[in-house]
């Protein structure tokens, strides 16, 4: 950025005497409190978009940092505790329950999906490139632009005693592992997690899809006289080419995973007992049901550390050294 | 691309079934739609006598009408006056590169990552103190200040990269900052622009956790927010919440269909710039 800015420095000195005789005219040297005028305007431009950002996310983020430093029910006084509510978020079984959940989210909201949506862009792009491609990746990006509360809804149907999943296995001869699969303390979990993958794969596969059609084929027809495989192609060219979508991918889908909440409220409520509480809806039961606002805003503080620290290092590693 | 003829019938074969999944959950829920209200009809299959009435009680009982008016009227409200707001700072930050651009621009990238759980506490007490609970308002006012992130880094990687000829031999002409801003570059920025308005209108009728704490009232809320709702109450008469979802389903799925390209490359876009 700051290299663009430099190199654009030449041209204006050369336009410099009629600019600055413009200038003149519009009094844009004349400054106020030592000001520029420019500058002025320039923050002007500014300050509606900061102002919105910093009444309505910079000022609570500070303040949910205030409360996790007190108890308080909300409406009463509020008592000064220090650090104490970050020791039970750490501490507390149930609570440390939910940041484990978070990440076990994770394999089903961002490795199944890049995994699987890399298999699946590839074989678009091997063997369906007109119509058929078209159409399927279509269909795919569907469950991306749906609320997640619908696909909450939908899904909490399939999942339930008689819904398609079991009518299926039933018709398959599984009729013996039928069960209410979002209600059972060993399945309810993953099951959640299968939603965000139908979510989240058709998103990754449009992605993924995207950085291959950039990828010389050239690369790809000498590999094949060297005699490679679809699965060292893969591996070789393929993969490596695509690492800054892989990334974009990763990332997009680790937040979903970390700051689910939509999907998880309507499926199961957290439940059963406390198999699928993840961070966010546990937040919203401390705050709004069990008014433990302290408590609750301590738990958003590590959860909004906790996405830096997983995302900051993933950016670093798929933009690396092209910057 | 050669491709052995095997290799093609088993790549499709996978497609097939791939698309059948993604697509066998919405034929579900609206068969289930289609049963009797009150019971409780089977995975995927058709009912002997439809009950197409059960989508006009849905679209009663949910109050659709006013749902759909809620819904638009916060997209109206949040979307212009954030495309307005977050391409002036873009603008300022990415082109006039003003003293303190480089820290505004970390400030915003900051927000980029935020969880919406991380706030919501506090936007609740906030939105209290400000008499605006209960209203869109209160969905609204914090929507546009959770956009500003993004919004503002997406302008901003555009400008940043229009040559700067442009803006000096407008400067030379005599514009005035407001002009190069609303004359020359506003115009030229159309592309962006439309990409991001489609991206905050999604995200806007789709948010759920705002309406849920902020708003009590169904028909105040977002689409998605109505849904939870609706939810709630009939979350025992499976048929009438299946037409009620599709129904709410259904101006989104139209109109993907309809802009799907622009709104698939508006989506990537958006994901690949954050």
């Amino acid at each position: 950025m700051t290299q663009a800015a430099d190199e654009a420095e030449p041209a204006r000195a050369l336009h410099r005497p009629r600019a600055a005789a413009a200038d003149r005219r519009h009094g844009r040297r004349t400054s106020f409190l030592g000001v520029r005028r420019q500058t002025l305007v320039g923050w002007l431009f500014v300050m509606p978009a900061l102002g919105f950002y910093a009444v309505f996310v910079l000022q609570p983020m500070l303040l949910t940092v205030q409360y996790s430093l007190y108890r308080w029910d909300g409406v009463g006084p509020a008592t000064w505790v220090g650090l104490s509510n970050y020791v039970t978020v750490l501490s507390e079984p149930k609570l440390v329950e939910t940041l484990f959940n978070a990440f076990r989210l994770v394999l089903f909201f961002s490795l199944a999906p890049v995994a699987l949506g890399l298999v699946t862009a590839s074989v678009i792009y091997r063997v369906a490139a007109g119509r058929l491609g078209e159409v399927s990746r279509t269909v795919l990006f569907l469950p991306q632009v749906i609320p997640l509360v619908a696909a909450g809804i939908i899904w909490g149907r399939l999942l339930s005693l008689s819904g398609l999943i079991n009518q299926a296995l039933t018709a398959i001869g599984l009729g013996d592992i039928t069960r209410a699969w979002l209600g059972d303390f060993d399945t309810a979990l993953p099951a959640v997690g299968l939603i965000g993958i139908w979510v989240l794969l058709g998103f990754c596969t449009v992605l993924l899809l995207t950085g291959m059609s950039k990828i010389d084929s050239a690369l790809y027809e000498s590999a094949r006289l060297d005699g490679a495989g679809w699965f060292q192609e893969f591996r070789a060219i393929t993969v490596p080419s695509l690492r800054y979508e892989i990334g974009v991918c990763v990332t997009v889908t680790i937040i979903a995973a970390l700051a689910a909440f939509d999907i998880v409220y309507v499926a199961t409520g957290g439940g059963p007992g406390n198999a699928t509480a993840v961070p966010g809806i546990q937040i919203y039961i401390l705050a709004f049901l069990e008014r433990q606002v302290g408590l609750a805003s301590a738990l958003a503080v590590v959860l909004v550390i906790l996405v830096l620290l997983v995302i900051l290092p993933i950016q670093r590693l798929s933009r690396g050294d092209d910057q | 691309m050669r491709v052995a003829r095997r290799e093609l019938y088993a790549g499709r074969a996978f497609l097939a079934v791939l698309v059948a999944i993604t697509i066998l959950p919405f034929l579900s829920i609206f068969t289930t739609a289609l049963y009797p209200s009150g019971t409780v009809p089977v995975g995927l299959s058709w009912p002997a006598d439809p009950q197409w009435g059960n989508f006009l009680e849905a679209f009663q009982v949910a109050n659709m009408r006013a749902l759909l008016a809620s819904s638009v009227f916060i997209v109206l409200a949040v979307v212009p006056l954030s495309l307005v707001i977050s391409t002036m700072a873009g603008f300022a930050i990415g082109l006039l590169r003003i003293p303190g651009a480089r820290f505004l621009l970390l400030l915003f990238i900051f927000g980029l990552t935020l969880p919406f759980e991380g706030i919501i506490t506090p936007l609740y007490f906030l939105a209290r103190q400000m008499g605006i609970l209960n209203t869109r308002l209160a969905i609204v006012l914090p929507l546009i200040g959770l956009f500003m992130p993004f919004a503002v880094f997406w302008m901003r990687a555009h400008f940043a990269n229009m040559p700067s000829e442009i803006s000096e031999a407008a400067r030379v002409d005599g514009a005035s900052t407001w002009d190069l801003f609303w004359r020359i570059h506003v115009p030229l920025a159309r592309a962006p622009i439309a990409s991001l308005g489609i991206l905050m209108a999604v995200w806007a009728w789709n948010q759920f956790l705002l309406a849920l704490v902020l708003v009590e009232d169904p028909t105040q809320r977002t689409m998605a927010g109505a849904l939870g709702a609706f939810q709630g109450h009939y979350a025992t008469d499976i048929p009438l919440l299946s037409a009620g979802t599709v129904l709410i389903l259904l101006p989104t799925l139209i109109l993907f269909i309809v802009f799907q390209r622009h709104v698939i490359a508006a989506l990537l876009q958006g994901s690949v710039k954050g």
